[in-house]
């Protein structure tokens, strides 16, 4: 009897064990696949003879993309734009988060910019009104369409005056009876003890930037001008064009697939790079944001 | 003496408030001028669906048609059609995005080894990271005519499958793809909770008899249920959202009868075609029916469960 009860446990952990680790294979296996089609011969990729182990294995299109000059541009307007996006970013979620955190008392003003915010989260007039602003602004073709429009990233600010309201009061009144002024206790007391809460949205930030391809794909009117992530869209982009099967299953075919794979690869290490500190962020991060406004 | 000291005090505390406030204006200011700019012009702009927009007459000197452009999209089976996809697999993803982050936070639960529990979820979260334009070809390589997906139909006896360009396929391809991407990181929410629940519960079902799949049904999954109804009513109000990044990077002219959304829709005919009023028009319907809906949305999760969004 105990004997039977046993096994059934056991059935059961290996069910969930394999079921876990399909789902776990599924996210795996696509991606090391797209790192082995970078590394293998053009003609076992073509003939579609490659899985998960790089056949005929060669650095050939690595090499080649040291010597694309407009991925390394597009690359590089990604860094530039992560960088400054990141820092106005900041700067508002902060100037913003601040304010909004403290009570009706303090700030009683609050209560009126706080429904903007909320507002201005959820209501959007579109792509094309949009469009229409930054171009009458003349901000088309140069990296401030690409920083400006998103400047104030909302969740973020809310995530970041729900982590503010835990701070406890008491640190800010001995402060204010030390004679620090306003500034001094957001900037020597408050961002301090925020660290945890700055690093993901921060991190948040970042990988919106890396990762947003169409504000470059409707600001940008020259290709020289796109980033990394429009100029990846643009090499798959002819796929929207095809119109019939046909076409579609010439394309699989053609042999720039090992090229745009390395491509691909290259443009996800600087994910790769701080994806440790996003997955040590990311969930504390979800938890606050969860907490009510 | 000590009355004095109060009152130079209270004097001080009077100054620092307003010198707060004032700062805490100053410090507003910026965010709200860009808010200002780009959120709120915008949506004055928006009312250029209710004119004939001639961009050379702008805003200001364009025609007002009241809701002529309304009535025009409502009377093209285009867009009925492009509103059914939307919702069809906004549904869809819905749905699914719930039961597969449930159930595999249930089922990760279960491990108790934890190097490799951590590394199951160092794996499942990474593809959220990841941008649809990057996971477009993961996902175009998969299920090509000669991916894996057709490699095993064709290994069985049955047809190549033309996945991303057969109306039958598409909807499902997207749906099942973006569960793929997302149920990882939607699993992190329900994980939480789990870690929540009394493990006293359990060992008095136990006692009581109840084996680990009652267990599961009638402790675990309930514990779960404010959750879940949260996380339902939250991705209510997102129910036109079918997701333009995704579905922008993997269809194509073939699959527009199935594939097509809002999102994809307003960009080709904005964007690329440059009707701006009639663009502008399906997206400010879109804009409008999103609103009300994550209005009640969070009206009804506060309801349930006694905690919204805002």
């Amino acid at each position: 009897m105990t004997k039977k009860v046993n096994y059934k446990k056991l059935f059961f952990k290996a069910i969930v064990w394999a079921v876990v680790i399909i789902l776990t294979l599924s996210c795996l296996l696509p991606l090391i696949n797209m790192l082995a089609i970078s590394l293998s011969g053009s003609d076992a990729v073509a003939a579609n003879e490659v899985g998960f182990i790089p056949k005929d294995f060669t650095v050939v299109t690595y090499k080649k993309l040291l010597e694309d000059s407009q991925f390394w541009k597009s690359f590089l307007i990604s860094v530039e734009r992560v960088i400054l996006g990141l820092l106005i970013n900041m700067f508002f979620t902060v100037s913003m988060a601040y304010p909004l955190s403290k009570s009706k008392k303090r700030f009683p003003a609050r209560e009126v910019y706080i429904k903007f915010v909320i507002f201005a989260m959820l209501f959007s007039g579109g792509i094309i009104p949009l469009f229409m602003v930054v171009s009458n602004l003349h901000l088309t073709n140069t990296i401030w369409a690409l920083v400006l429009p998103g400047a104030v990233p909302v969740f973020n600010v809310i995530l970041l005056i729900n982590f503010f309201k835990g701070v406890p009061e008491s640190l800010d009144e001995a402060a204010r009876i030390d004679g620090a002024s306003p500034i001094e206790i957001l900037v020597k007391i408050y961002l301090p003890v925020s660290l945890p809460a700055l690093a993901t949205v921060a991190l948040f930030s970042i990988v919106n930037h890396w990762n947003d391809y169409f504000s470059g794909l409707i600001y940008m009117s020259k290709s020289a001008m796109y980033p990394l992530q429009t100029y990846i869209q643009q090499l798959t982009v002819d796929i929207t064009q095809v119109t019939d099967a046909e076409q579609l299953k010439q394309m699989a075919s053609m042999n720039n697939r090992t090229f745009n794979a390395t491509k691909i690869v290259v443009s996800t290490i600087p994910l790769l790079v701080i994806y440790p500190f996003l997955q040590k962020y990311f969930v504390s991060g979800m938890v606050i944001g969860a907490v009510k406004e | 003496m000590r009355q004095g000291n109060k009152a130079v005090a209270g004097g001080g505390k009077t100054e620092f408030a307003g010198r707060e406030k004032r700062m805490f204006h100053l410090m507003m200011l910026p965010g709200m001028i860009m808010l200002f700019l780009f959120v709120f012009v915008p949506l004055f702009g928006s009312l250029m669906a209710f004119q004939n927009y001639v961009p050379a007459k702008g805003i200001f000197g364009s025609k007002w048609v009241g809701f002529d452009n309304f009535k025009f999209i409502f009377s093209l089976p285009d867009s009925r059609q492009v509103f059914v996809n939307t919702l069809v697999i906004a549904f869809a993803k819905l749905i699914f995005n719930i039961i597969v982050p449930v159930t595999f936070a249930i089922l990760l639960n279960e491990i108790t080894v934890s190097i490799c529990k951590k590394f199951f979820q160092t794996v499942v979260y990474l593809p959220h990271f990841l941008s649809w334009v990057v996971l477009a070809t993961v996902v175009t390589n998969m299920f090509s005519l000669s991916g894996p997906f057709n490699s095993v139909l064709t290994t069985f006896g049955g047809d190549a499958v033309q996945f991303l360009a057969d109306n039958n396929w598409f909807r499902k391809v997207i749906v099942a793809t973006d569960v793929w991407k997302e149920f990882g990181y939607n699993s992190v929410v329900y994980l939480a909770a789990l870690t929540g629940i009394d493990l006293g519960l359990y060992e008095a079902a136990s006692i009581d008899g109840a084996n680990r799949f009652e267990q599961t049904l009638h402790i675990t999954l309930p514990s779960l249920l404010p959750t879940i109804i949260l996380m339902t009513a939250l991705n209510l109000g997102n129910i036109l959202n079918a997701g333009f990044d995704q579905v922008f990077n993997l269809y194509n002219p073939i699959v527009y009868e199935t594939g097509d959304i809002i999102d994809t829709y307003v960009y080709r005919i904005g964007m690329v075609e440059r009707q701006y009023s009639i663009g502008t028009a399906v997206g400010l319907f879109k804009s409008i029916i999103s609103f009300l809906l994550i209005m009640g949305a969070n009206k009804g999760a506060k309801k349930l469960t006694g905690s919204g969004i805002f």
